[in-house]
């Protein structure tokens, strides 16, 4: 899992029948300290995450399946979780 | 899922039996505004795509999870093309800000 900044979403009337009917964001990978970090990808939701939430995505098929209750299909990126906080105590580590 | 610009077709007379049926298409990865092309790959065309289109895609076992037959080696496949992308971003309550400090 990584986490990540929800940035907008993604409309596309023609997708694979496994994304039917989901709602797609954009996500923003970041960094340890919430910076930008690398390219955006994009998720499915079971989290009802909005734009400006800082989330928790999952990228693994098998875990992607059981979040969405279904048999594995083409999706492995979901939103999981909206981050809260994140503790880092010890400042070395950051 | 990543965005990828579609760059051209890829044909293969002898192919993957599993792949009958499907096209190959030339990808290049892009950001969500399009830009920034890295280095191309060839995909499996799931939704009839072409060339030109911002579209997006899988890729690991998740490709060939999303062929008919899922039994297949594919890499990568194309599962959507992007009709538009409404990138608001983290608005200005969201900037980069450090982690919270200290314990709970």
């Amino acid at each position: 899992m990584f986490t990540a900044r929800v940035v907008g979403d993604v409309v596309a009337t023609t997708k694979h029948r496994d994304l039917a009917a989901q709602k797609l964001l954009l996500v923003q990978p970041l960094d340890v300290a919430g910076n930008p970090r690398g390219q955006p990808a994009i998720a499915l939701d079971v989290v009802d995450a909005g734009v400006g939430d800082r989330v928790l995505v999952l990228d693994e098929g098998n875990g992607a399946a059981q979040v969405l209750r279904r048999a594995r299909g083409a999706v492995r990126t979901v939103v999981v979780g909206v981050i809260d906080e994140i503790a880092i105590p010890d400042e070395r580590l950051r | 899922m990543k965005f990828a610009r579609v760059i051209g077709t890829v044909v293969c007379t002898e192919k993957v039996p599993a792949w009958k049926g499907h096209r190959l298409l030339l990808l290049a990865p892009t950001d969500s505004r399009g830009n920034d092309p890295g280095r191309s790959f060839v995909a499996v065309d799931l939704v009839s795509a072409a060339p030109g289109q911002l579209v997006f895609y899988v890729r690991a076992r998740e490709a060939g999870m999303a062929l008919p037959n899922p039994d297949n080696p594919t890499d990568a496949a194309i599962v959507g093309i992007v009709d538009h992308v409404r990138e608001t971003g983290p608005g200005p309550d969201a900037t980069a800000q450090p982690a919270p400090r200290g314990g709970r």
